[in-house]
């Protein structure tokens, strides 16, 4: 994908594979997370644009359209500031000699995220009932 | 169907007759009543207590009173302009001066009062005023300030009547720089308010001012001047004033005049007779505020009006409600006086006991009237402090906690003034009749979590405003007790507000998100989130001068601020360059131009006087940008909670009527305030005369050209909540006004709130508009010369931000399109053309390839 140096700490890259746009973050020194890039609530690939935080213990990323936050691990949407939540896809990333990797299955098979979403932490406003969220990309990639 | 509504016909246009028609447009859901209200007065009612501060720098429109929605609303009318001469009290009908008759189903008349004019010879020669309407006020104003040009000294002025009005012109003359004597026919100052000893101390607090007081001194004569115009008061002990202006303020006369003629009943000392409904013997004709008299009395104070008109519109709807009683409680408004009064001042009620303490050398007189038992609390007079007023007043008729005497102590010495155990039932806003019970309930089950939310929700404090300390710590202990911790931190990370984490950083020094969050932030506080990392960002880049893309700052802008540009519903960006007050050469709109035509950006001017260009991808924004800082043009801080543009009208270089260079100014403060962050963003405006052509009003710092200077409003914001600029100070010159902007700016800047703009920031910062004007003219917190050095070092370090990333290959990294393919276009994006440019595809265009235009790049370049 690209080399870790490439990636600013705390901050957001896009990038582009076989047509997908994928949002990184890298998150730790070497630690990288991905998800879509597509913003479900705008339509536009800016997801890698927002801001990284955390919420309760989670690593988050807040759209930079409209705001909402998700979770970098799990896509789950955090916040979804009165709109029908909309969980973000995610993928697997392994950093290896300096080199950022996406794991190939899951560029072919849409991940589900949520689906261990057992783990949810009090204080976070609700997603339950979420579609699956590999409809939702689909639906919402045109 | 709904029956057709019936017609209540209101005559006057005061306080009272503008509740009743709001608190019927609020009850009337159904639309029962259609309201018509004949206002005498050329303006919609206004707040006529708050008439002196006409004189300490506000203007007309700040006087109004509720919302202006409601004179639009289709069940009302007013009509202006327009006093009744007759009441046909059998036809239904009144009769306007331009002859219009108008029938009423039910009529009220809310004529209130007009000046008392004493019987004294020459009262009616000219420079001699009364006090009661904007214009009296407007006209002795202009009379003062006409006197004042033609003299090389002072102008002399007297008031005649040492009440509570006499008091409040004493203190507008002297705002205008006029020598002021009171003359007070009785034994000493406010004498229907408070007893001699409070009496004694308030002429001493008066005197302090500036102000002669002269009490047991009746007018006999006032003589004209050479021209005719008034000249000297002659007095009955044969004493003579030399003066320059003479303001009455003797009492007031209900204008019960109609209903005379009509032959309703009117009261020993005037007034329209009505019973506890406040209903004449005419069951079809009301009466509410001072024209009333309601046992056997008029009342000229607001309350009781307000609560006639809520009676009123309660029986217009079929409701039982009667005149509660007045409350006569009043509080002096005069700077650097307190004085209040409430309840059973004069302890008339048989065996009431008195509890004073009296410090004439400090200037503090407080009595309590206590029943029998001294237990429960009957009234008190407050002279010289009265911050116990807004907690006692409501605890009338009820024991009082612990030992009376503690309320009598200094404040601040630690004696528990009432708040927390005040009852429900008790009124802490005698203005709107809101309870402690009202205001608690707003809090617990309105949802309200601060003093402004709860004053929206139930009106207390919006009227007179004394009472707000009150509902402050009423607001507070509920939250306290609902478990709600006030809490004013910005996030989960951060417990402090934006401003005081400013003053911590700017204190502690520390200049990295990782220091700053290891020393201010909360257990959690490591990485921050979208909240509390720009607010980081905008402190560091108000204190600091480092780039904002710097190192670790990079990570913490906002998405505009990160790449510097707006971003828009498709993804891509809109680049505005800045263009100070305006003006733009031709060569730079060619500039412009031809960038925009390069890249295929669609273009639009801005409310703001610049142009933007939309659809600018991000890996394209540097390359425009190189065009544009090669053209001379640098960044226009579209994208930043900062100073966006400042706006001007061409002022005296072109314009017929200009009177002062609108554009250089505009210009020039543009330039000084560039690429300063603050809480939200700024906008500013410079018009060239009164016409006002920039809007100026409308902005954050507004500036207006005079003859002799500038005049600055501060705190204008459009947007959701629209408000007026209100004035701040007058006919500066241009050197006092810039010093005074850059204290303005950075005391908002040091001290709002995340995202607030000007407006509610001065609503809610210490002392409200007064407060700012004392820190930035008075320097009353002694930190003027910081806020300068603030200004200065700002200016000195201030560079483009576009100029230095393009100067600089590690910032331009971040806009690369994709990581692993720097230049590719986002193949998202798609355009459709209308009206000769391009705008982003809707998604069922999308889906028809045919209308799609190409992105925003010719062929020529790509």
């Amino acid at each position: 994908m690209c080399g870790l140096d490439d990636l600013v700490l705390e901050r957001g890259a896009a990038a582009l594979v076989d047509g997908e746009q994928i949002a990184l973050f890298r998150v730790g020194e070497r630690e990288v997370l991905a998800v879509q890039q597509l913003d479900p609530y705008s339509g536009a690939q800016v997801i890698s644009r927002g801001i990284v935080g955390s919420r309760a213990g989670a690593v988050t990323v807040a759209s930079p359209m409209y705001k909402q936050v998700f979770d970098l691990r799990t896509g789950r949407c955090l916040d979804a500031l009165g709109r029908e939540p909309q969980d973000l896809r995610t993928w697997s990333v392994r950093v290896e000699s300096d080199v950022v990797m996406v794991a190939a299955d899951d560029l072919e098979a849409a991940a589900v995220p949520g689906t261990d979403g057992t783990d949810r932490t009090d204080g976070t406003d609700g997603c339950a009932g979420s579609a699956g969220s590999a409809g939702t990309v689909r639906a919402a990639a045109r | 169907m709904s029956p057709l509504p019936q017609q209540l016909v209101v005559v006057g246009g005061g306080m009272v007759a503008q509740r009743l028609v709001e608190a019927l447009r609020a009850r009337d859901e159904a639309g029962r009543w259609h309201v018509t209200v004949l206002a005498e007065e050329p303006r919609a009612p206004y707040d006529r207590v708050a008439l002196t501060s006409y004189f300490s720098g506000r203007d007309p429109e700040s006087l109004s009173l509720g919302s202006p929605d409601l004179w639009g609303d289709p069940c009302v009318t007013l009509v202006r302009g327009r006093s009744v001469i007759a009441l046909d009290l059998a036809a239904r009908t009144v009769r306007s001066d331009d002859g219009t008759v108008r029938g009423y189903d039910r009529l009220v008349l809310a004529t209130g009062s007009r000046p008392t004019v004493p019987p004294i010879v020459g009262a009616d020669l000219p420079g001699v005023f009364v006090y009661r309407t904007i214009d009296d006020v407007a006209a002795l104003r202009g009379w003062v300030e006409e006197r004042s040009a033609g003299l090389d000294r002072p102008v002399r002025g007297a008031v005649i009547g040492g009440g509570l009005l006499g008091l409040e012109a004493a203190g507008a003359l002297q705002a205008l720089g006029t020598r002021t004597t009171v003359v007070q026919v009785g034994s000493h100052l406010m004498s229907a308010q408070i007893d001699l000893g409070g009496g004694h101390v308030l002429r001493r607090l008066i005197t302090r001012l500036g102000v002669d007081v002269r009490v047991d001194a009746a007018t006999a004569r006032i003589r004209a001047n050479d021209r005719g115009q008034v000249g000297r008061l002659e007095l009955a002990d044969g004493e003579r004033i030399d003066v320059d202006v003479v303001v009455l303020a003797t009492g007031v006369t209900p204008r019960d005049e109609l209903a005379r003629a009509a032959g309703l009943a009117v009261g020993p000392r005037g007034g329209v007779v009505v019973d506890e409904a406040c209903r004449t013997a005419d069951p079809r004709v009301w009466a509410a505020g001072e024209v009333a008299c309601i046992d056997g009395a008029c009342l000229g104070l607001v309350a009781p009006g307000y609560a006639m008109a809520e009676v009123v519109v309660d029986r217009l709807l079929g409701g039982s409600a009667v005149f509660p009683g007045a409350d006569t409680a009043t509080k002096l408004k005069l700077s650097g006086v307190d004085v209040a009064s409430f309840g059973d001042a004069f302890a008339r009620t048989p065996g009431a006991l008195e509890l004073v303490h009296s410090d004439p050398a400090a200037g503090v007189y407080k009595k309590l009237v206590l029943s029998d038992d001294a237990r429960t609390l009957l009234g008190g007079v407050l002279v010289g402090d009265a911050s116990a007023y807004a907690g006692l007043r409501p605890m009338v008729g009820r024991p009082l906690a612990g030992d009376p005497s503690a309320h009598l102590l200094p404040a601040g010495s630690g004696a528990g003034a009432p708040g927390g155990d005040l009852p429900d039932d008790a009124t802490v806003c005698s203005c709107n009749n809101v309870t402690a019970g009202t205001v608690r309930a707003a809090v617990t089950e309105h949802g309200c979590i601060d003093v402004a939310g709860v004053k929206a929700c139930t009106r207390a404090g919006t009227s007179c405003g004394s009472c707000v300390p009150l509902v402050k710590r009423l607001v507070g202990d509920e939250l306290l007790r609902a478990g709600v911790a006030v809490n004013a931190g910005l996030c989960e990370h951060v417990a402090l507000s934006r401003a005081q984490l400013f003053d911590a950083v700017r204190v502690t020094g520390l200049r990295t998100f990782s220091e700053i969050m290891r020393r201010h932030g909360t257990a959690v506080a490591g990485r921050g989130c979208d909240i509390c990392k720009p607010v980081v960002a905008s402190i560091l880049a108000s204190l600091d001068d480092g780039h904002v893309l710097d190192d670790e700052r990079a990570a913490l802008q906002d998405t505009n601020d990160h790449v510097m540009a707006n971003l828009q519903k498709d993804g891509s960006y809109s680049v505005v360059p800045r263009i100070p007050g305006g003006e733009v050469t031709p060569e730079g709109l060619l500039a412009i131009g031809q960038v925009a035509l390069d890249y295929g950006l669609y273009t639009k001017i801005t409310g703001g006087q610049r142009i933007d260009l939309f659809g600018a991808r991000l890996e394209q924004l540097p390359e425009i940008w190189r065009r544009l800082v090669d053209a001379g043009f640098e960044s226009g801080h579209a994208y930043g909670k900062s100073l966006r543009t400042v706006k001007s009208c061409v002022g005296s270089t072109w314009c017929r009527y200009g009177v002062q260079d609108a554009v250089a100014l505009a210009v020039r403060l543009e330039l000084r305030y560039r690429g300063l962050r603050s809480p939200h963003k700024l906008k500013l405006g410079v018009s060239g005369c009164a016409r006002e052509c920039a809007e100026a009003r409308a902005k954050d710092v507004g500036v207006v050209a005079t003859d002799r200077g500038w005049n600055l409003y501060v705190g204008g914001n459009g947007g959701f909540t629209p408000r007026h600029a209100r004035l701040l100070a007058e006919d500066l010159d241009t050197e006092s006004l810039v010093r005074t902007i850059d204290r303005f700016l950075m005391y908002y800047v040091r001290t709002a709130d995340r995202l607030q703009r000007t407006a509610p920031w001065i609503d809610e910062v210490e002392g409200g508009l007064d407060g700012v004007r004392a820190v930035v003219l008075e320097d009353s917190l002694g930190i003027a010369a910081d806020l300068d050095a603030a200004m200065a070092r700002h200016v000195e370090v201030y560079e483009d931000e576009w100029k230095a990333t393009l100067d600089d290959p590690v910032k331009l990294r971040r806009f690369a399109s994709f990581v692993n393919a720097p230049s590719t276009a986002d193949p998202s994006l798609a355009y459709v053309a209308e009206r000769g440019q391009v705008r982003p595809a809707t998604p069922t265009e999308r889906a028809d390839p045919a209308v799609l235009v190409a992105g925003t790049t010719l062929a020529v370049r790509s």
